[in-house]
Parts: C-alpha cells; structure tokens; sequence
C-alpha cells in the first residue's frame, strides 16, 4: 500500500461522482414517474392496461440490465428509421442510452414496489375518505398516495441504493463515471486492490448518506405513528428504519 | 438475411454457438452460485456465532459486497487476480504475464458476491427455527451435530428457499458483466455475432430471450420446490 498512489486515485475517483450521481438521479427520478404509471395500469383492471404492463415488467426484471443498455446503444442503431428519426442525436450519445436504460430498467421493479404500496393502503381509508366525499384525483392524492408512499419507502430506497450500484455499467458504454475512471486506472497501473479500496469506499459513502437520508424521511412520515405523549426516541426509531431498509 | 437463417443452424448459422454460450452462461451462474453458498454459510455461521470478531468480520463482509458495483468486485478479480498470480508466478520463477481463467474469476468474483446475500438469506431462515424445536431436540438427548443434521438443517433449506430464488436469479442476470472479461457467455457471444454481421439488435433480443427463458423456467421450478417444501407448514 503506497499512501500518495492510494490519495492520487482518490481525488481522480472523486472526479467521476458528479457523473455518477447526475445518472443515478436522472434514472431514478425518471423511473420513478414510469413505474407510477405502470403501478397504476396494474391496478387499473382493464387488461388493455395491465397486459402491456406485466409484459413489460416481465421483460425489464427477466433480462440483465447490461443486454438493456446494449440494446438501446447499440440494438437500435441497427435500423435505418431510427438513425434517421428525430432522436437520433439522443440515441447516440453514451449518456442518454445510459439514462434511458437505466429509468426504464428502475421502473420495472419500482412499478412492483408502488404496486406493493398501493396494495396495502386500508380499504377503511378508502372508505372513509369516500364517505366524506373525495373521490378521483383528491382521494388518491389525500389519501391513497401519501399511504402507499410511507408502505413502498424503505423498499424503494433499497431499490435507490441499487441504482447507484448500477450506474457502474453505464462505463461499459465509455462513461467515465467512478467505476469508468477506477477501470481506466486498474487497466493503467494493475494495481487494483488499492483502487478498488477507493472506488468502493466513494460507493459505500454514498450509500451510507442515501440509506441515513430515506431514514430520516420515513421518520418524518411516520410522525403520527409515535404516541405524542411518549417521550421521543428518535435514536431508536432510526434504527429500526435502517434495519428494516436492510432487512 | 432472415432473421431464422441468422439465427439458425446452416453454414451461416449463429444457432450452436449461441446455445453454447447459453450453456456457459448456466455453468458460470452454477458455479458463482455455489461459491456464494460457501461463503453464505460461512457468513450466517459468523454472523450467528458469539464471537465478536466473526461477527465483526462478517458484517463487513455483506457491507462492503452489497454497497459496492458488482462490476467494481469482477475488476478486483480480473486484474488483481491475474497481478497476484504473475507475481507469485515470478517468485516461483516464471516469466511473463499469466492469466486467470476468465471462467474462474467470473465465477469467484459473482459468486463472493453472491455470498453476501446468501449470508443474509441463510442467518434469517436460520433465525426463523423455533427456538423451542431445538432444545426439545437437545432434551431428547441429541448430539449438537445431530440437532443440526435432523433439526435445523431441513428447516433452513426450507426456509432459505424464497430467499436463495431472488439470489439465484440476481446470479443469473449478473453473469453478464463476466462478459467484460472476456469470458464466451450469452451476451459476449451476441457481442461477437453483432460485429460480424452488423445486425445488434437482433442478437441483443435473442439474448434477451434467452435470459427471460432462463428466469422465468427457474421462478416456475422454484414455486413448485416451494411448494412442495412447505407441504407440512400449515397455511394461515
């Protein structure tokens, strides 16, 4: 172990966390908003909506992400319409196809998490909110949304944390994210136990920040949860919030 | 070219040698699935033991392995493995770079990996036998390795089911990344028919296919072992 190599690779590591970040952001946020969607064509019970939907569910958690990205960045520039589409100049590029893989590949497994969520909202919620006249879009915002959220939260921010693993792959396809850089550097030097270290402990610390912050939001959405009378532990709460997100 | 010659198994066929990077891809996933089986029983033994520094040991262990890329930890193996062995190789009086069997580091490096989850899975299924069952094995005077071998042990392979399908189809889908090693499975295969004949797409999706026939026989062959394993567990 030479510590000037080791703090050398590290601050160039450090350079790839912006792009890692901004592609696991992108994906998830995007996704996010793909598998509400598919959630709901799920629950809708008009088999037009809900075949598509498992079909594409099926697909999407049946198949490595890797084939995905291929597919998408290589795969579709096989067919003349395509180059010659209007999204051809997204298509091209590294860092969309990375993206786009990535969303649609998180909102398959997101879609099953909402599903999961919704699933367990309380028809007596439901009920009641029927009974006090909220139907439609108020009833799912009031109501079913803000409960199926507190359900599906420590799931999908596992499903987060994958993501963030995840992006390493967009380096397969030239992105010079952290794993990119610590791939250039290990096929530069051989030396890739000390790189390794580095890279892995940027991903841990990354992890480590994103698991702290869903517990604090699921702290703050359960607040109603904890008895008001008795005396706050938010220590042990906390706890509990991680090791339910670690299972 | 149609897209069933493509495909097929003519003289211009890329049929066999897809099946037999199919079939590699079942070997690796086999293989790394073993792997982690090891170091999964290793880890719930240690993570179960009352020793501190197992228990310390083990806990870095899935931590580190399940908060850092797979692709990071088959880089490790791929260049640190062939380093290590030039070098012991030098010491022993060889020349030259030697390399690791890309079959072996792929399997080593999902398969440590593997062994992270598998940890958790067993340590759980291993905590969800009846405290009771075992000292009323141990009062009908069983032996420790007795109680394992009658008591314990059936009841973990049952338990663990559920858990060890998730992990066996993650295995699945990550022996793709060995693909960056070089290693002929499915999707390298498609990598190398792609360059040759200009058409991506089409060996992406029937490697995609593939994949999906993979996972989905094994979800339907794990619900009927499940089934079958909790066959006595009365249903609530």
């Amino acid at each position: 172990m030479d510590p000037a190599f080791m703090l050398a690779t590290f601050l160039q590591l450090l350079g790839g966390i912006p792009l890692t970040l901004q592609l696991a952001v992108i994906s998830v946020s995007a996704g996010a908003v793909i598998a509400l969607l598919l959630a709901l064509m799920m629950r809708s019970g008009a088999s037009i909506l809900v075949w598509p939907a498992r079909g594409y569910v099926f697909f999407m958690r049946g198949t490595p992400l890797l084939v995905q990205i291929f597919l998408i960045y290589y795969g579709l520039a096989q067919f003349a319409v395509v180059r010659q589409s209007l999204l051809w100049p997204i298509l091209r590029e590294p860092y969309w196809c990375a993206i786009l893989a990535l969303a649609l590949n998180t909102a398959a497994y997101g879609a099953e998490v909402i599903r999961g969520g919704l699933q367990a909202v309380p028809h007596g919620q439901i009920e009641a909110a029927r009974a006090c006249g909220m139907s439609g879009l108020l009833l799912f915002r009031r109501i079913i949304f803000p409960i199926a959220l507190r359900h599906a939260l420590p799931v999908y921010g596992n499903e987060i944390i994958l993501m963030v693993k995840a992006t390493s792959l967009a380096s397969i396809v030239t992105l010079a994210e952290v794993t990119g850089i610590a791939q250039r550097l290990i096929a530069e030097t051989y030396r890739a136990i000390e790189i390794f270290i580095c890279a892995g402990l940027i991903y841990l610390a990354i992890n480590f920040l994103l698991t702290r912050a869903i517990a604090l939001v699921e702290h703050r959405l359960s607040a109603h949860l904890r008895g008001a009378s008795r005396p706050r532990d938010d220590r042990a709460i906390m706890q509990a919030a991680v090791d339910a997100t670690h299972y | 070219m149609s897209y069933f010659e493509l495909m097929g198994f003519g003289p211009l066929g890329w049929g066999l040698p897809m099946l037999e990077a199919a079939a590699m891809t079942f070997a690796v996933a086999v293989a790394a699935m073993a792997v982690g089986a090891v170091f999964g029983t290793i880890g719930a033994a240690a993570k179960l033991s009352r020793s501190r520094i197992a228990h310390a040991v083990a806990d870095g262990y899935t931590t580190v392995l399940r908060g850092v890329p797979d692709l990071l930890v088959i880089y490790l193996f791929y260049f640190g493995g062939s380093a290590a062995v030039t070098a012991v190789g030098h010491y022993l009086g060889a020349e030259g770079f030697i390399g690791v069997p890309a079959f072996l580091t792929g399997a080593l490096a999902v398969g440590i990996v593997s062994g992270a989850y598998q940890t958790e899975v067993i340590r759980a299924a291993v905590l969800a036998i009846p405290r009771g069952e075992i000292e009323a094995a141990r009062a009908f005077g069983m032996s420790r390795w007795k109680c394992n071998r009658r008591i314990v042990l059936p009841q973990v392979v049952r338990f663990a089911l559920p858990g060890m399908g998730n992990v066996w189809q993650a295995v699945l889908k990550e022996t793709a990344l060995i693909s960056v090693t070089g290693l002929v499975e499915l999707l390298r295969q498609s990598q190398i028919g792609a360059g040759s004949t200009r058409q991506p797409f089409a060996f992406y999706m029937t490697a995609a296919a593939i994949y999906l026939l993979f996972t989905a026989v094994s979800t339907w062959l794990l619900s009927r072992v499940e089934m079958r394993a909790m066959r006595s567990v009365a249903k609530a």
